[in-house]
C-alpha cells in the first residue's frame, strides 16, 4: 500500500470521525414519549474522540502527523476545527449532496478512496462505534474495503518497527494483537480522556484553512456507488415505543418505611422471597 | 466483488444462515439464541436453516449444534481458522456466501461478530443491520429487520431489498435460547476454500482472561443491581454488591459511572453496554438516559432508587424509593438481612404473602 521505507517521512495516522448530536443531553419527553431533540448540540462523537486522542499520543511519541477525515455536510467543520485545535495536523471533509442518506456500505467505501486520496497513510483510526447509529460497521467496512490488517476494540496501541501491537478489549478478556502497518484499528470507547484544545490549536483554526473541502468529484468517486439510493438498506418505517405499561408505585418519606413498603411489594410479586 | 449483490433475480439467493461463534469447544450465548430465531425465520420462509462454523477440528461441535434446530451445518475446518481472526474469517464467509447465495445471515452482534459483519458488508456490497431486536418477513419475501434507534424509543424497520444476503446482528439475550434436543439429525457438510498463511494478516500474542471475582454476571443473574453517577464514589459499589449478595444477584453500572472509571466496561448496562432482561433490575443513582434504557428495559420488574423524583427512569419503574441513596440501600441491607435471618429461623416473621 506505501511503497516506501517506514524511515523516509513521518508515520501518518488518519483518524475518521463523525459529528453527532451530544447523547448525554438526549431525553425522552414524557408527555409526547418522544426525543426531545430541538436545540441538542453537537459534538465529536465520544469513541471518536477517543481514537483522535489515540493519534495525538502517536503524534507525542512519534512525532507522527495526524490527519482527520470526516463525510457530512459542511457543519462538521465544527468538529474538524475542534480536533485541529486539540492538536491534529489538518483536516480533510468529504462533502457533497449526493453523500445524503448513505447507509454503511456507500460511507465505507466513500471514506476508503478518499483515504486513498489523502494517501501515503500508515495507521488508519476510527471510533468503535457512533453513540447515533451504533453499528461499529464502518471501521471495519474501510479494512475490508482497503484489505488492510483490521484491529478492532484497541484500547492501546504500540508502534514499533512498522509493526503493530494493539490490545483489544473483548468479552471474556484482553488481548494483544500484532499486525504490520498500514493497518485500520477502531478504539474501545472510554480508553482515554480526550484532551482539550490548546490555545495554540485555537489559534491555527483562528488563521483559517485547516478543513480541506473535497466533494465526490475531487477524489473520483463513482456517484452510482453513494447516497440513499445507492445504500443496500432503507428505513421503511420507524415507530415511536411506548414503553411497557409498569405499575408505578412511587414510595417516599422515611428510608426504614419506604424500604419496608419495597420489600414487601417485591414479596407480595414474587419477585424475592423471604 | 460485486457479484453476490447484482441482483436481477433475488430466487437465486435460499436459505438461512448462522454464523456460528464458539469457545473451547461450546457454542456461544447468542450464536445459540440465534439459531433459535433463525429456525423461526427459516419456517416463515419455508426454507433450510443452516449453521456456518469455521474452526479447528470442530466436528463434534457441529453435530451437537443441530440439536438446537438446524438443518445442517456448514464446516470449515482448518488450523488457520483455530481462532477468530478477522481477514481469515471474513475471505471465508466472502466465498462461502458467493458459492451458496444464502438469502440472509445472521451475526451475533459480539466484538467479533461486528468485526466480521463489518468487514464482510463491504466486501460483499450488501446491507447489514446492527443489533435487531425483531425481525419479521414482509409482503415481498424481504427480511424486516427491527432495530432500535435512538437508546430504544423508537424501533427502525430496515430492508435490504435489492441486495443479497440479507445481513444483520443480533445482542445476546434479545432471544431466547432454544432447547437442545439430542435426538435431532441432520447434515454436517465440509467445506474446502482458498486460505493460506499468507491470508493471516495478525497475529495473536498474548490473551489474559478476565478473571470473574467469585460474583455472576449480570447477562446471567436473576436480579441485577446497578449503580450510577448518583453513586458519588467507587466504594460504593461495595455497598451494592453487598445488596446485589443479599438478593442472589449480580452488580452493573450506567455508563457515566463506566465513564468516571469506578467499575468496569464489562459492568456497563446500555447501548454501548450490555442487555440484560434479570427478573428484577435495580436502579440505584441512575437517572436514566434513552441509552440506558436500552440496556435494561426488558427487565421484569424495575425497581429506581434516586434522590430526584423526576429522574426519567422512575417513569418505566414498577417500584421506585424517592430518597438518598446512601439511607435507603443500607436500610434494605438492614432489612433483607433481618428477612434472611427470620427465613433461617422462626418462619413467622415472614410475610405470608411470599408466592
Amino acid at each position: 500500500m506505501t511503497d516506501r521505507g517506514p524511515t523516509a517521512r513521518p508515520m501518518r495516522v488518519i483518524v475518521c470521525i463523525k459529528q453527532v448530536p451530544r447523547a448525554q443531553e438526549l431525553q425522552v419527553d414524557p408527555v409526547t414519549q418522544t426525543l426531545k431533540r430541538v436545540g441538542v448540540p453537537s459534538e465529536i462523537n465520544p469513541p471518536d474522540a477517543n481514537a483522535l486522542e489515540m493519534a495525538l499520543r502517536l503524534k507525542d511519541q512519534h512525532a507522527a502527523e495526524v490527519v482527520v477525515l470526516s463525510m457530512g455536510p459542511t457543519s462538521f467543520d465544527e468538529s474538524l476545527e475542534r480536533a485541529v485545535a486539540m492538536g491534529a495536523d489538518r483536516s480533510v471533509l468529504l462533502t457533497d449532496r449526493i453523500l445524503g442518506g448513505s447507509d454503511t456500505v456507500p460511507t465505507a467505501y466513500a471514506l476508503s478512496e478518499t483515504i486513498q486520496k489523502i494517501g501515503g497513510y500508515d495507521l488508519l483510526l476510527c471510533g468503535e462505534e457512533t453513540t447515533d447509529a451504533s453499528t461499529g460497521h464502518v471501521g471495519p467496512g474501510i479494512a475490508g474495503h482497503l484489505d488492510l490488517p483490521q484491529i478492532t476494540y484497541a484500547s492501546e496501541i504500540r508502534i514499533e518497527d512498522g509493526r503493530v501491537r494493539a490490545r483489544r478489549t473483548a468479552e471474556d478478556g484482553t488481548e494483544w494483537w500484532e499486525t504490520t502497518l498500514p493497518c485500520l484499528c477502531t478504539v474501545n470507547f472510554g480508553c482515554n480522556r480526550p484532551r482539550e484544545p490548546t490555545l495554540t490549536g485555537k489559534i491555527r483554526v483562528e488563521r483559517g484553512g485547516v478543513v480541506t473541502h473535497w466533494s465526490c468529484a475531487d477524489v473520483g468517486i463513482d456517484p452510482k456507488k453513494v447516497g440513499l439510493f445507492n445504500s443496500p438498506t432503507i428505513v421503511a418505517k420507524v415507530d415511536t415505543v411506548r414503553l411497557p405499561t409498569r405499575a408505578g408505585r412511587i414510595f417516599s418519606g422515611e428510608p426504614k418505611e419506604t424500604v419496608r413498603q419495597l420489600l414487601d411489594s417485591l414479596i407480595a410479586d414474587g419477585v424475592i422471597s423471604p | 466483488m460485486t457479484d453476490v449483490h447484482v441482483l436481477e433475480d433475488k430466487s437465486h439467493f435460499h436459505g438461512v444462515w448462522v454464523f456460528l461463534e464458539h469457545r473451547r469447544q461450546g457454542l456461544r450465548d447468542v450464536s445459540v439464541q440465534l439459531i433459535g430465531e433463525g429456525r423461526r425465520i427459516s419456517d416463515l420462509r419455508n426454507t433450510v436453516l443452516t449453521g456456518v462454523l469455521l474452526g479447528n477440528r470442530v466436528d463434534v461441535l457441529a453435530t451437537y449444534a443441530l440439536g438446537y434446530g438446524l438443518d445442517r451445518v456448514i464446516v470449515v475446518d482448518d488450523p488457520l481458522l483455530e481462532i477468530y481472526r478477522s481477514r481469515p474469517y471474513a475471505q471465508v464467509m466472502a466465498q462461502l456466501i458467493r458459492r451458496h447465495k444464502p438469502e440472509i445471515v445472521l451475526y451475533g452482534a459480539s466484538k467479533n461478530g461486528r468485526d466480521l459483519g463489518g468487514r464482510l458488508h463491504a466486501i460483499l456490497e450488501t446491507g447489514l443491520a446492527a443489533d435487531c431486536v425483531k425481525f419479521d418477513i414482509d409482503a415481498e419475501g424481504n427480511l424486516d429487520m427491527i432495530r432500535p434507534s435512538f437508546g430504544g424509543k423508537s424501533l427502525a424497520h430496515i430492508l435490504c431489498k435489492k441486495h443479497r444476503p440479507q445481513m444483520a446482528s443480533v445482542r445476546r439475550n434479545v432471544f431466547i435460547a432454544p432447547p437442545h434436543d439430542p435426538s435431532r439429525t441432520g447434515e454436517v457438510v465440509h467445506e474446502s476454500v482458498e486460505l493460506g498463511p499468507s491470508d493471516v494478516d495478525a497475529t495473536l500474542v498474548d490473551f489474559q482472561e478476565f478473571v470473574r471475582e467469585g460474583g455472576l454476571r449480570p447477562e446471567e443473574a436473576d436480579v441485577v443491581v446497578s449503580g450510577g453517577y448518583g453513586l458519588r464514589d467507587p466504594k460504593a459499589f461495595a455497598m451494592l454488591q453487598e445488596l446485589a449478595d443479599l438478593l442472589g444477584g449480580a452488580i452493573a453500572a450506567s455508563r457515566k459511572a463506566v465513564d468516571s472509571g469506578w467499575v468496569p466496561k464489562m459492568l456497563q448496562v446500555g447501548q454501548t453496554g450490555m442487555t440484560v432482561r434479570p427478573k428484577l433490575y435495580l436502579a440505584v443513582g441512575i437517572s436514566g438516559a434513552v441509552q440506558h434504557l436500552a440496556g435494561m428495559q426488558e427487565s421484569k420488574k424495575i425497581v429506581v432508587i434516586n434522590i430526584d423524583p423526576k429522574a426519567p427512569l422512575f417513569e418505566i419503574a414498577d417500584y421506585g424509593i424517592v430518597g438518598d441513596l446512601f439511607e435507603v440501600v443500607p436500610e434494605m441491607i438492614g432489612q433483607l438481612k433481618v428477612l434472611k435471618a427470620g427465613a433461617s429461623g422462626a418462619r413467622t416473621a415472614v410475610p405470608a404473602a411470599a408466592h
